[in-house]
C-alpha cells in the first residue's frame, strides 16, 4: 500500500478562493446587514475569520460579528469519534432574525454541517442560514448543498483532505 | 471510563479531561436553549438511598440537559420498604434497560459492590465516608475558574471541621493534591480520622494559626446525623473555635475565597450570613455542579462503542 499526496489548491489559490467567496456572500446578502459568519470548530474558525476581514475591506460598515461553533455534541455520530476538548463555542449576538453562513474547511457527508444546523438553533432563529466551505469533496450523505465553495474535488471515500491556509492536499492510499 | 466511584480511579488524567470537558458543558448552559442531543436514547437513575436536595437535582438537570431520560427512585414509596434488598432493586431497575445509575449511600464501598449487580454505569454520588467524586471535581472546576489557573501549584487549601466524616473532604484532598495544591486541614482532635498521618496534608488544630495563609478556605458541614459519640463538647463551642465569624472574616487575605459543600449549619461553622462574604465561592459552586455532571455524564455514556476502523474512515467530514 502506498500513499500519495497531492497538493490541488497552492496557498494563493486559498487565499483567492476565499477572497471571491467574500465578495459572493456580500452580493448574494445585498450588504452584511443583519449577517453573522460562523465557523465550525475546528477546521472552519480561520476560514471564517479570513473571510470576515475580507468583507470588512468590501463593505466597510457594518462590522460583521464572527463566531465559532463546537458541533460535537450535536453529532449523529458522537460515540464514534472523540470530542475535541478545548473547541468551545462562542457566538457573538443574537442569531435571531439574521443571516448566519456556517463556515467549513471540507464538506463531505454533510452530518457536521446538519449538526451545526441544530446547534445555531439553539442560539435563536435565523432568519437564513447559508453554507461556505473551500472544498466540497462529494459522498454526501444528507440532503445537503453548499452556497459558496472554493473548490469541487472529486475524491475516493478513502481519501484524505488536509486544508490549511498553505494549501490545499489530498492523500490516497492505492492497493499495489 | 466505564465508572466513576472515586477520584483515585480517575486518575489525574480522567480529573484533567472532565474539567476540561466541563468547560463545554458550561458554554451549552449559557444559550438560550441551554439542551443539546448528545445522550438521546439513553436512561441515568437516580438511587438516593440518603437525603440530597443539590446533588440529586443537578444530576438530574444534567442528564436532562444532554437529552438523558432520567428516572428517580424514591425510597419513601419503593419496595425496599416491603423488605427488598439493595441488590434485587439494583437488578431489577437494570432489567429496565438503564445505561448509568447514580448512587448515594450511608456505607462506603456500595458503588462497587453496584457494578457487579449491573453492567450500567455506575457514578458515585456520596458512598457514607467515604467519596463524593462529583463534588470535587465541581470544587476543582470552580477554584480554576475563580483563579485563572490550571495547576493548584502553591495554592493553600485550608479544609475546616467534620474532616472524619466527610467524603467531600477525601475527595478533595485527592483531587486538590493531584493538581498541586498544599493542603492543610483544621479539626479538633475528634473531628479527625485515625490515619490521618497517611493523608498528603498538613494538620492544625487552631483555625486561627492558618487562617490569614489561606487561599481557599473550605468549611465543612458539621455532620450531626453521623455523631455517634460525643466529637464535640457543645454545637456553641464548636461554633467559636471553628466556625466562620466576622472577626476570622477580617483575617482572610484579600485574594482568598470561602468554599461550602453545603448544606450549611447557620450559626455552627458558618456564623456569619454567607450572602455577607464578598469573596464567597459558594454559589459559583452549586452553578457549576450542573455543567460538571454533565461533563461526567457525556463521559461515560457517550464514549460506550468503541471506534471502529471502518466508521472511522468513513465519518471524517
Amino acid at each position: 500500500m502506498v500513499a500519495t499526496s497531492v497538493e490541488v489548491m497552492s496557498a494563493s489559490d486559498v487565499r483567492r478562493a476565499i477572497t471571491r467567496i467574500a465578495h459572493e456572500i456580500v452580493e448574494r446578502n445585498n450588504g452584511v446587514d443583519k449577517l453573522v459568519i460562523v465557523g465550525l470548530q475546528r477546521g472552519g474558525t480561520w476560514i471564517a475569520d479570513a473571510l470576515a476581514s475580507v468583507i470588512s475591506l468590501i463593505e466597510t460598515s457594518p462590522s460583521v460579528p464572527v463566531g465559532a461553533i463546537d458541533v460535537s455534541m450535536h453529532r449523529d455520530d458522537i460515540a464514534m469519534r472523540p470530542i475535541v476538548v478545548g473547541a468551545i463555542s462562542s457566538i457573538p449576538c443574537d442569531v435571531s432574525g439574521s443571516t448566519v453562513v456556517l463556515v467549513d474547511d471540507v464538506l463531505f457527508t454533510g452530518r457536521t454541517v446538519r449538526a451545526a444546523m441544530e446547534g445555531i438553533n439553539n442560539y435563536g432563529r435565523p432568519r437564513a442560514v447559508q453554507l461556505a466551505v473551500l472544498v466540497d469533496r462529494g459522498h454526501r450523505e444528507l440532503p445537503i448543498r453548499p452556497d459558496y465553495v472554493g473548490k469541487n474535488l472529486p475524491t475516493q471515500l478513502s481519501d484524505e483532505v488536509i486544508v490549511s491556509s498553505d494549501g490545499v492536499k489530498v492523500t490516497s492510499s492505492n492497493h499495489q | 471510563m466505564k465508572h466513576l466511584r472515586s477520584i483515585q480511579e480517575l486518575g489525574p488524567e480522567g480529573l484533567e479531561r472532565i474539567l476540561k470537558l466541563t468547560k463545554h458543558m458550561a458554554e451549552i448552559n449559557t444559550r438560550p436553549v441551554p439542551k443539546v442531543p448528545a445522550l438521546r436514547g439513553r436512561t441515568v437513575v437516580s438511587l438516593f438511598l440518603e437525603d440530597s436536595t443539590r446533588t440529586r437535582l443537578s444530576f438530574e438537570t444534567a442528564a436532562r440537559r444532554l437529552s438523558a431520560d432520567t428516572l428517580t427512585f424514591s425510597v419513601s414509596t419503593s419496595s425496599l420498604n416491603k423488605g427488598e434488598s439493595l441488590r434485587d432493586t439494583v437488578e431489577t431497575i437494570s432489567d429496565m434497560g438503564v445505561d448509568a445509575f447514580v448512587v448515594r449511600h450511608k456505607s462506603a464501598g456500595v458503588p462497587w459492590q453496584m457494578s457487579a449487580w449491573t453492567s450500567a454505569s455506575i457514578v458515585n454520588a456520596g458512598d457514607g465516608a467515604h467519596q463524593h467524586p462529583t463534588q470535587a471535581l465541581v470544587d476543582c472546576y470552580t477554584v480554576r475558574e475563580a483563579f485563572g489557573r490550571n495547576r493548584f501549584d502553591g495554592l493553600r487549601l485550608t479544609i475546616v471541621g467534620d474532616i472524619k466524616h466527610s467524603r467531600v473532604a477525601r475527595s478533595n484532598i485527592e483531587a486538590f493534591s493531584m493538581l498541586g495544591a498544599d493542603i492543610t486541614l483544621v479539626a479538633p482532635k475528634t473531628l479527625l480520622p485515625h490515619d490521618i498521618e497517611h493523608w498528603p496534608v498538613t494538620v492544625n488544630y487552631r483555625l486561627d494559626d492558618v487562617i490569614e495563609a489561606t487561599d481557599v478556605l473550605y468549611m465543612l458541614r458539621l455532620q450531626s446525623e453521623r455523631m455517634s459519640q460525643g466529637h464535640v463538647p457543645t454545637l456553641r463551642e464548636y461554633g467559636e473555635q471553628y466556625g466562620l465569624t466576622h472577626a476570622r472574616v477580617k483575617c482572610l487575605s484579600p485574594n482568598s475565597v470561602v468554599m461550602h459543600p453545603g448544606p450549611m449549619n447557620r450559626g455552627v461553622e458558618m456564623q456569619i450570613d454567607p450572602q455577607d462574604l464578598t469573596n464567597s465561592l459558594i454559589h459559583r459552586q452549586v452553578a457549576n455542579g450542573v455543567a460538571v455532571r454533565m461533563a461526567v455524564l457525556f463521559d461515560l455514556l457517550a464514549g460506550e462503542q468503541a471506534p471502529t476502523q471502518s466508521s472511522l474512515a468513513s465519518e471524517v467530514s
